[in-house]
């Protein structure tokens, strides 16, 4: 990664989004830094997973720019990014059904050759339950358990950013804790991660900055404690 | 963030502490551990590999045991047709490109023998050197066919290649007198409707191949060999992003997957199998015609491979088996009929419950039967005149039983008709009144087999196999060695 500490690791300067003629992020500007922890609110259909996507380059912006590690990636496809060293905990996370835990994360490295045996160490570590499940169709394991899959299939590609949609979406509030302490404790070890939510409480109690969009416009953005203190975002989202 | 490669993450920790999250103590201590599961379960532990060594060594004695040509014909018709549905296993099974022009492409491998190795252009190439070009041209055609398709999917391929099945058939049945674009003078390249006949045999150094017999060992040998370079592909890395790839394309492109070039190389991997085989049917039928290579063969291994499993490496071997050895048999007509008979018993066995309701309709059907018979043979004896569709005690008494028109004609056609409003009707019914109309749609069911059906069996057959495979189809969905589809819900 780049040696020069003031270039953050993600931004996006001034993105408009299209879906054909209808107008998605309307001059979106955001950034991550190396080992932030940042979080991107908004409510349903405000364009949290457009942003992921015109962050992999799924859909590309018809201006401004995204840029990794200060480069312009705007053009390139999303194999060349993730190469840089993103990768993505999809929403609804998206595991693939009738293959195997160990096939899902050998997947997840798909560009690094499908992992060394040090990339299965550290997702073992983090989730031993995997270890134990790995020969186990993905599609039948329970909510909890295909979220600690996604995680860890992201995590096979050795990231420096790691994109989350909505990792608490149809999970039970216990799991919801736990697997933001998850979150917690991966971004501790020093990946950097966007987490888009909507649950903006547990979110923010564990993030050190955020934005919140609002039908593809910026509306706030701030330190974690301070939005927590915001009385709109409180009204908006906390519903307190 | 430190300069290290890997972030370090935490190590494994201690699980006591750890709250396990989403084990679930029922599906952990049943999954996989009913009767079924455990069965499976200790095949899946054989290796796969072991089971295709099995195969091949017993195909090989087919030969050897049996002098009856006919039979090596048949096998080699379904060694054949094996390796087509291998092909199309890639396309369809694996990368889940629906290619409806599949077939095509073995009509342009077996076209492209032909004209290398006949008088069509004087050109007598051997074979070594003829097969390989004929992949090689199978496979790129297959890669210009996907490359304007790639973007398209699901329905909208499916369309595209059907159209593309339809121009080479077309293009083919017309190419008696072609020229380049215009540029070139006329020439002959297909034959048109007459095909490209007096084809070479195989032959390589001084040696050819003559018999059905030496065409059998050539098949079985080359398909074993397909079947071993798709097993290992099918282990490979690109393998796995094939079924990811059909599983769910966005997942598979959000993990940084080529997804246009891995569908390209799917596409032209199975189409470049196909051509492998038309090589083989154009050298043992010694002609090729365009109609060969029309939609009934395209269904017929579409039908293979679904009933097989799409996706699995043994559904292929033993889809083809089933499907071809059926239509062989089925050819006869007395063996389709006893094959009618008993699928129908066998389905009313299956689904009718309890005893008395199954006793009930079959007891009414005969009974009804009888009466009807009666009654017709002093109204209008035209209709009991017929013979039956088989001989022996079967036939003597259904020619007592159904009605057997002596010259089966319109009013066949119109009986076929109400039989298909018939089952609409039992299908809307519930209860005791479903079954009671069972009872003449049975046996109208029967009398339009004893005076239509059995009359065309070239119909016939095709009708009947798509009734075993509906059948089956209805008892394992995924197909016979196919994996049951996972559903996240
Ligand atoms: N592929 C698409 N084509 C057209 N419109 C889309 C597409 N995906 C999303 N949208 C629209 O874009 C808006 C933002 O969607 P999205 O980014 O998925 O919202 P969020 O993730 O915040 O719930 C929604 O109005 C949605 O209907
Ligand atoms: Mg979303």
């Amino acid at each position: 990664m780049s040696a020069n500490g003031d270039t953050p690791l993600l931004r996006l300067d001034g993105v408009d989004t299209f879906y054909g003629p209808i107008h998605i992020l309307q001059g979106l500007s955001l950034e991550v830094r190396a080992g932030e922890l940042v979080c991107l609110l908004g409510g349903n259909a405000s364009g949290k997973s457009t942003t992921l996507k015109t962050i992999l380059g799924i859909v590309t912006p018809r201006n401004g720019a995204v840029r990794l590690e200060g480069e312009d990636v705007t053009k390139r496809a999303t194999s060349y990014r993730i190469r840089k060293g993103l990768a993505i905990v999809p929403e609804n996370r998206r595991l693939f059904a009738p293959m195997t835990v160990l096939e899902n994360l050998q997947m997840g490295a798909f560009l690094h050759g499908g992992g060394t045996k040090e990339d299965f160490d550290r997702v073992y570590g983090l989730f031993p339950l995997l270890y134990e499940r790995r020969s186990q169709l993905a599609g039948t394991l329970s909510g909890g358990e295909q979220q600690m899959v996604a995680m860890g299939r992201a995590l096979m590609a050795k990231p420096k950013l790691l994109l989350m949609d909505e990792p608490s979406m149809g999970l039970a509030p216990i799991l919801v804790e736990r697997s933001f302490e998850i979150i917690k404790q991966v971004n501790d070890a020093g990946v950097a991660m966007l987490v888009v939510e909507q649950n903006a409480n547990v979110s923010l109690s564990i993030a050190d900055r955020g934005y919140v969009l609002s039908t593809g416009r910026l509306v706030l953005e701030g330190k974690a404690d301070e939005l927590r203190e915001n009385e709109d975002l409180r009204k908006a989202y906390l519903g307190r | 963030m430190t300069e290290s490669e890997s972030p370090d993450l935490p190590a494994r920790p201690d699980e006591a502490q750890v709250p396990r999250i989403g084990v679930d103590e029922w599906v952990a201590t049943h999954a996989g551990r009913t009767q079924l599961g455990r069965l499976q379960q200790r095949l899946s532990g054989v290796p796969s590999l072991g089971f295709y060594f099995l195969f091949g060594a017993i195909a090989a004695f087919v030969p050897v045991m049996t002098g009856n040509a006919y039979v090596v014909r048949v096998g080699f018709d379904t060694l054949l047709y094996m390796l087509l549905a291998l092909g199309l296993n890639i396309t369809v099974g694996y990368a889940g490109l629906l290619d409806l022009g599949y077939i095509a492409f073995y009509g342009f491998g077996a076209y492209t023998y032909a004209m290398l190795a006949s008088p069509q252009f004087g050109i007598h190439w051997s074979t070594l050197a003829v097969i390989p070009v004929a992949v090689v041209a199978t496979a790129i055609l297959g890669f210009l066919v996907a490359l304007p398709s790639r973007r398209l999917v699901g329905d909208y391929l499916a369309i595209v290649t059907l159209f593309f099945g339809q121009l080479f058939v077309t293009v083919y049945q017309n190419g008696e007198s072609m020229s380049f674009l215009g540029f070139t003078r006329q020439v002959n390249a297909t034959g048109g409707p007459n095909g490209i006949p007096n084809i070479d045999p195989f032959h390589a150094f001084g040696a050819k191949v003559t018999t059905v017999r030496g065409y059998f060992y050539v098949a079985l040998i080359v398909f074993m060999l397909a079947l071993f370079a798709v097993y290992l592909v099918d282990r490979s890395r690109t393998g796995r992003a094939w079924k990811s790839l059909r599983e769910d394309p966005l997942a598979a492109e959000l993990m940084g997957m080529p997804v246009n070039r891995l569908k390209l190389v799917a596409f032209s991997f199975g189409a470049a199998i196909a051509g492998l085989a038309g090589t083989m049917f154009a050298a043992l039928n010694t002609a090729v015609f365009a109609a060969d290579f029309d939609v009934p063969t395209l269904i017929i291994v579409y039908a293979m491979l679904i009933l097989g499993g799409a996706g699995s490496l043994g559904g292929v071997i033993v889809g083809a088996l089933i499907v071809n050895v059926s239509l062989e048999v089925l050819r006869t007509p007395d063996h389709a009929t006893y094959v009618f008979y008993l699928l129908l018993l066998a389905t009313l066995v299956a689904k009718l419950r309890p005893w008395r309701v199954l006793a009930v309709v079959l007891g009414g059907t005969i009974g009804f039967g009888y009466v009807v018979h009666a009654i017709v043979s002093s109204a209008a004896p035209t209709w009991v005149h017929g013979s039956a569709s088989v001989g022996g005690w079967f036939g003597s008494w259904l020619e007592g039983w159904a009605l057997h028109n002596d010259t089966p004609g319109t009013v066949g056609k119109f009986l076929f008709v109400l039989l298909v409003l018939a089952i609409l009707g039992v299908m809307t019914l519930e209860g005791w009144w479903q079954k009671l109309a069972m009872i003449p749609t049975l046996y109208l069911a029967a009398v339009v087999w004893e005076n239509v059906l059995v009359v065309e069996p070239s119909v016939t057959r095709l009708i009947l196999v798509g009734v075993i495979l509906i059948v089956l189809m209805n008892a394992r969905p995924q197909g016979l060695l196919g994996t049951a589809r996972v559903e996240i819900v």
